[in-house]
Protein backbone atom coordinates (compact mmCIF):
# COMPACT_ATOMS: atom_id res chain seq x y z
CA UNK A 1 0.00 0.00 0.00
CA UNK A 2 2.83 2.32 0.95
CA UNK A 3 4.53 1.43 -2.33
CA UNK A 4 1.50 2.34 -4.45
CA UNK A 5 1.26 5.71 -2.72
CA UNK A 6 5.00 6.38 -3.06
CA UNK A 7 4.72 5.62 -6.77
CA UNK A 8 1.96 8.19 -7.28
CA UNK A 9 3.68 10.82 -5.13
CA UNK A 10 7.16 10.41 -6.60
CA UNK A 11 6.70 9.20 -10.18
CA UNK A 12 3.44 11.02 -10.98
CA UNK A 13 3.03 9.96 -14.58
CA UNK A 14 0.22 7.46 -14.91
CA UNK A 15 1.19 5.26 -17.85
CA UNK A 16 4.69 4.69 -16.42
CA UNK A 17 3.26 3.72 -13.03
CA UNK A 18 0.84 1.25 -14.62
CA UNK A 19 3.62 -0.22 -16.75
CA UNK A 20 5.94 -0.74 -13.76
CA UNK A 21 3.20 -2.37 -11.70
CA UNK A 22 2.03 -4.44 -14.69
CA UNK A 23 5.48 -5.80 -15.48
CA UNK A 24 6.48 -6.47 -11.85
CA UNK A 25 3.05 -8.00 -11.18
CA UNK A 26 3.50 -10.40 -14.10
CA UNK A 27 6.80 -11.56 -12.58
CA UNK A 28 9.11 -9.33 -14.62
CA UNK A 29 12.49 -8.17 -13.34
CA UNK A 30 13.13 -4.74 -11.83
CA UNK A 31 15.15 -3.88 -14.95
CA UNK A 32 12.33 -4.77 -17.36
CA UNK A 33 9.77 -2.93 -15.26
CA UNK A 34 11.84 0.23 -14.90
CA UNK A 35 12.81 0.23 -18.60
CA UNK A 36 9.15 -0.03 -19.69
CA UNK A 37 8.18 2.76 -17.32
CA UNK A 38 10.98 5.01 -18.58
CA UNK A 39 10.12 4.43 -22.25
CA UNK A 40 6.58 5.54 -21.45
CA UNK A 41 7.86 8.52 -19.46
CA UNK A 42 10.14 9.77 -22.24
CA UNK A 43 7.34 11.75 -23.88
CA UNK A 44 7.24 14.06 -20.84
CA UNK A 45 10.61 15.47 -21.95
CA UNK A 46 8.95 16.87 -25.07
CA UNK A 47 6.02 18.26 -23.09
CA UNK A 48 8.61 19.96 -20.88
CA UNK A 49 10.30 21.60 -23.88
CA UNK A 50 6.95 23.13 -24.86
CA UNK A 51 6.04 24.11 -21.27
CA UNK A 52 9.45 25.71 -20.64
CA UNK A 53 8.75 27.96 -23.61
CA UNK A 54 5.16 28.71 -22.52
CA UNK A 55 5.79 29.35 -18.81
CA UNK A 56 9.40 30.62 -18.64
CA UNK A 57 10.02 29.72 -14.98
CA UNK A 58 13.18 29.91 -12.85
CA UNK A 59 14.49 28.30 -9.65
CA UNK A 60 12.30 26.22 -7.33
CA UNK A 61 9.14 26.94 -9.32
CA UNK A 62 10.80 25.41 -12.35
CA UNK A 63 11.81 22.30 -10.37
CA UNK A 64 8.25 21.90 -9.09
CA UNK A 65 6.81 22.43 -12.58
CA UNK A 66 9.16 19.73 -13.90
CA UNK A 67 7.70 17.14 -11.51
CA UNK A 68 4.19 18.21 -12.56
CA UNK A 69 4.89 17.87 -16.30
CA UNK A 70 2.32 15.31 -17.56
CA UNK A 71 -0.22 14.88 -20.37
CA UNK A 72 -2.96 16.76 -18.52
CA UNK A 73 -0.96 19.83 -17.44
CA UNK A 74 0.64 20.09 -20.89
CA UNK A 75 -2.72 19.89 -22.66
CA UNK A 76 -4.38 22.46 -20.39
CA UNK A 77 -1.46 24.93 -20.57
CA UNK A 78 -1.17 24.65 -24.34
CA UNK A 79 -4.93 24.98 -24.84
CA UNK A 80 -5.42 27.94 -22.49
CA UNK A 81 -6.24 31.40 -23.84
CA UNK A 82 -3.29 33.84 -23.86
CA UNK A 83 -2.58 35.21 -20.38
CA UNK A 84 -4.11 32.21 -18.62
CA UNK A 85 -1.34 29.74 -19.51
CA UNK A 86 0.25 29.83 -16.05
CA UNK A 87 -3.09 29.59 -14.25
CA UNK A 88 -4.18 26.65 -16.43
CA UNK A 89 -0.91 24.83 -15.73
CA UNK A 90 -0.83 25.30 -11.94
CA UNK A 91 -4.56 24.77 -11.39
CA UNK A 92 -4.50 21.55 -13.43
CA UNK A 93 -1.31 20.40 -11.71
CA UNK A 94 -2.70 21.00 -8.21
CA UNK A 95 -6.05 19.30 -8.84
CA UNK A 96 -4.64 16.32 -10.72
CA UNK A 97 -1.85 15.79 -8.16
CA UNK A 98 -4.31 15.91 -5.27
CA UNK A 99 -6.96 13.65 -6.83
CA UNK A 100 -4.44 11.23 -8.34
CA UNK A 101 -2.80 10.63 -4.96
CA UNK A 102 -6.09 10.49 -3.11
CA UNK A 103 -7.45 7.93 -5.59
CA UNK A 104 -4.22 5.91 -5.27
CA UNK A 105 -4.64 5.78 -1.50
CA UNK A 106 -8.29 4.70 -1.83
CA UNK A 107 -7.36 2.05 -4.41
CA UNK A 108 -4.49 0.74 -2.31
CA UNK A 109 -6.73 0.41 0.75
CA UNK A 110 -9.48 -1.24 -1.31
CA UNK A 111 -6.97 -3.64 -2.86
CA UNK A 112 -6.08 -4.95 0.58
CA UNK A 113 -9.69 -5.46 1.63
CA UNK A 114 -11.38 -6.98 -1.41
CA UNK A 115 -10.65 -10.02 -3.60
CA UNK A 116 -9.51 -8.22 -6.78
CA UNK A 117 -10.00 -11.33 -8.93
CA UNK A 118 -13.59 -11.90 -7.82
CA UNK A 119 -14.40 -8.31 -8.78
CA UNK A 120 -12.82 -8.80 -12.21
CA UNK A 121 -10.25 -6.12 -11.54
CA UNK A 122 -7.54 -8.12 -13.33
CA UNK A 123 -9.68 -7.89 -16.47
CA UNK A 124 -10.18 -4.18 -15.90
CA UNK A 125 -6.41 -3.60 -16.21
CA UNK A 126 -6.28 -4.77 -19.85
CA UNK A 127 -9.37 -2.74 -20.73
CA UNK A 128 -7.85 0.30 -19.03
CA UNK A 129 -4.71 0.00 -21.16
CA UNK A 130 -6.90 -0.40 -24.26
CA UNK A 131 -8.75 2.82 -23.43
CA UNK A 132 -5.40 4.59 -22.97
CA UNK A 133 -4.22 3.35 -26.39
CA UNK A 134 -7.44 4.62 -27.94
CA UNK A 135 -6.78 8.09 -26.49
CA UNK A 136 -3.32 8.18 -28.08
CA UNK A 137 -4.27 6.95 -31.55
CA UNK A 138 -5.31 9.83 -33.80
CA UNK A 139 -4.09 8.60 -37.19
CA UNK A 140 -3.60 5.51 -39.30
CA UNK A 141 0.15 5.25 -38.67
CA UNK A 142 -0.41 5.23 -34.89
CA UNK A 143 -3.03 2.49 -35.26
CA UNK A 144 -0.43 0.49 -37.19
CA UNK A 145 2.08 0.99 -34.36
CA UNK A 146 -0.52 -0.21 -31.83
CA UNK A 147 -1.22 -3.38 -33.83
CA UNK A 148 2.51 -3.90 -34.36
CA UNK A 149 3.26 -3.50 -30.67
CA UNK A 150 0.48 -5.91 -29.70
CA UNK A 151 1.65 -8.54 -32.21
CA UNK A 152 5.31 -8.22 -31.17
CA UNK A 153 4.35 -8.67 -27.52
CA UNK A 154 2.05 -11.61 -28.27
CA UNK A 155 4.77 -13.30 -30.34
CA UNK A 156 7.38 -12.77 -27.62
CA UNK A 157 5.37 -13.99 -24.61
CA UNK A 158 6.14 -17.72 -25.09
CA UNK A 159 9.87 -17.13 -25.57
CA UNK A 160 10.89 -14.14 -23.46
CA UNK A 161 10.91 -13.70 -19.67
CA UNK A 162 8.02 -11.63 -18.22
CA UNK A 163 8.34 -7.92 -18.94
CA UNK A 164 10.55 -8.33 -21.99
CA UNK A 165 7.63 -8.64 -24.49
CA UNK A 166 6.49 -5.15 -23.50
CA UNK A 167 10.00 -3.78 -24.10
CA UNK A 168 10.29 -5.54 -27.47
CA UNK A 169 7.02 -3.91 -28.53
CA UNK A 170 8.85 -0.56 -28.52
CA UNK A 171 10.43 -1.70 -31.82
CA UNK A 172 7.01 -1.23 -33.45
CA UNK A 173 7.69 2.52 -33.65
CA UNK A 174 10.82 2.07 -35.79
CA UNK A 175 9.18 2.02 -39.27
CA UNK A 176 7.11 5.15 -38.56
CA UNK A 177 10.08 7.01 -37.04
CA UNK A 178 12.37 6.12 -39.97
CA UNK A 179 9.76 7.49 -42.34
CA UNK A 180 9.72 10.91 -40.59
CA UNK A 181 13.41 11.44 -41.32
CA UNK A 182 12.96 11.27 -45.07
CA UNK B 1 13.45 -4.94 -4.74
CA UNK B 2 10.15 -3.17 -5.33
CA UNK B 3 11.41 -0.09 -3.49
CA UNK B 4 14.48 -0.11 -5.74
CA UNK B 5 12.21 -0.23 -8.81
CA UNK B 6 10.12 2.65 -7.46
CA UNK B 7 13.22 4.76 -6.75
CA UNK B 8 14.73 4.11 -10.20
CA UNK B 9 11.44 4.84 -11.96
CA UNK B 10 10.92 8.04 -9.98
CA UNK B 11 14.45 9.27 -10.71
CA UNK B 12 14.33 8.28 -14.38
CA UNK B 13 10.92 9.80 -15.06
CA UNK B 14 11.93 13.02 -13.29
CA UNK B 15 15.14 13.09 -15.33
CA UNK B 16 13.13 13.03 -18.57
CA UNK B 17 10.88 15.82 -17.34
CA UNK B 18 13.85 17.90 -16.12
CA UNK B 19 15.75 17.36 -19.38
CA UNK B 20 12.98 19.05 -21.32
CA UNK B 21 13.01 22.02 -18.94
CA UNK B 22 16.79 22.42 -18.86
CA UNK B 23 18.18 21.43 -22.26
CA UNK B 24 18.03 23.83 -25.20
CA UNK B 25 14.93 22.98 -27.27
CA UNK B 26 17.02 22.14 -30.33
CA UNK B 27 18.52 19.15 -28.46
CA UNK B 28 15.17 17.37 -28.22
CA UNK B 29 12.73 19.06 -30.53
CA UNK B 30 13.52 17.20 -33.75
CA UNK B 31 10.87 15.60 -35.96
CA UNK B 32 12.16 12.04 -35.52
CA UNK B 33 12.51 12.39 -31.72
CA UNK B 34 9.06 13.97 -31.51
CA UNK B 35 7.56 11.15 -33.60
CA UNK B 36 9.26 8.48 -31.49
CA UNK B 37 8.11 9.99 -28.19
CA UNK B 38 4.59 10.33 -29.56
CA UNK B 39 4.38 6.72 -30.74
CA UNK B 40 6.28 4.90 -27.96
CA UNK B 41 3.31 5.02 -25.56
CA UNK B 42 1.06 3.60 -28.29
CA UNK B 43 3.34 0.58 -28.86
CA UNK B 44 3.96 -0.10 -25.16
CA UNK B 45 0.37 0.36 -24.03
CA UNK B 46 -0.83 -1.96 -26.82
CA UNK B 47 1.71 -4.55 -25.63
CA UNK B 48 0.46 -4.14 -22.06
CA UNK B 49 -3.11 -4.82 -23.24
CA UNK B 50 -1.97 -8.18 -24.66
CA UNK B 51 0.15 -9.14 -21.65
CA UNK B 52 -2.49 -8.15 -19.09
CA UNK B 53 -5.48 -9.69 -20.90
CA UNK B 54 -3.96 -12.89 -22.35
CA UNK B 55 -0.64 -13.47 -20.58
CA UNK B 56 -0.19 -16.32 -18.11
CA UNK B 57 3.52 -16.64 -17.41
CA UNK B 58 4.98 -17.83 -20.72
CA UNK B 59 1.70 -18.61 -22.47
CA UNK B 60 -1.21 -16.79 -24.00
CA UNK B 61 -4.58 -17.97 -22.69
CA UNK B 62 -8.22 -17.13 -23.30
CA UNK B 63 -10.09 -16.76 -20.00
CA UNK B 64 -12.52 -14.40 -18.31
CA UNK B 65 -10.03 -11.53 -18.73
CA UNK B 66 -10.24 -11.82 -22.54
CA UNK B 67 -14.04 -11.72 -22.45
CA UNK B 68 -13.85 -8.71 -20.13
CA UNK B 69 -11.47 -6.99 -22.56
CA UNK B 70 -13.83 -7.70 -25.47
CA UNK B 71 -16.74 -6.19 -23.53
CA UNK B 72 -14.57 -3.18 -22.68
CA UNK B 73 -13.65 -2.80 -26.36
CA UNK B 74 -17.34 -2.74 -27.30
CA UNK B 75 -17.94 -0.03 -24.67
CA UNK B 76 -15.01 1.88 -26.16
CA UNK B 77 -16.49 1.62 -29.67
CA UNK B 78 -19.73 3.05 -28.26
CA UNK B 79 -17.66 6.02 -27.05
CA UNK B 80 -18.11 5.20 -23.38
CA UNK B 81 -15.90 7.19 -20.99
CA UNK B 82 -12.77 5.61 -19.44
CA UNK B 83 -14.38 4.61 -16.13
CA UNK B 84 -17.33 2.94 -17.86
CA UNK B 85 -14.98 0.93 -20.12
CA UNK B 86 -13.04 -0.32 -17.10
CA UNK B 87 -16.21 -1.10 -15.12
CA UNK B 88 -17.79 -2.99 -18.03
CA UNK B 89 -14.65 -5.14 -18.38
CA UNK B 90 -14.46 -5.85 -14.64
CA UNK B 91 -18.16 -6.65 -14.28
CA UNK B 92 -18.13 -8.95 -17.32
CA UNK B 93 -15.19 -10.95 -15.97
CA UNK B 94 -16.63 -11.04 -12.45
CA UNK B 95 -20.04 -12.28 -13.63
CA UNK B 96 -18.42 -14.89 -15.89
CA UNK B 97 -16.45 -16.24 -12.94
CA UNK B 98 -19.55 -16.76 -10.84
CA UNK B 99 -21.12 -19.01 -13.52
Amino acid sequence: MLQACALSLLVFTGASQFALVGVLGAGGTVLAGVASALLLGSRNALYAVRLADLLRLRGPRRALAAHLTIDETMAMAAGAPPGLTGFAFWATAASVYLLWNLATLLGAVAGQVIDTRAFGLDAAVGAGFLALVRLQVHERAAAGVAVGGALLAAGAVPFAPPGVPVLLAALAVVPAVVRTRR
Amino acid sequence: MTWLAIALTALGCLAFKAAGWLLPPAALDRPAVRRGAELLPVALLAALVVVQAFGARRALVLDARAVGLAAGAVALLLRAPFLVVVLVAATTAAVLRTL
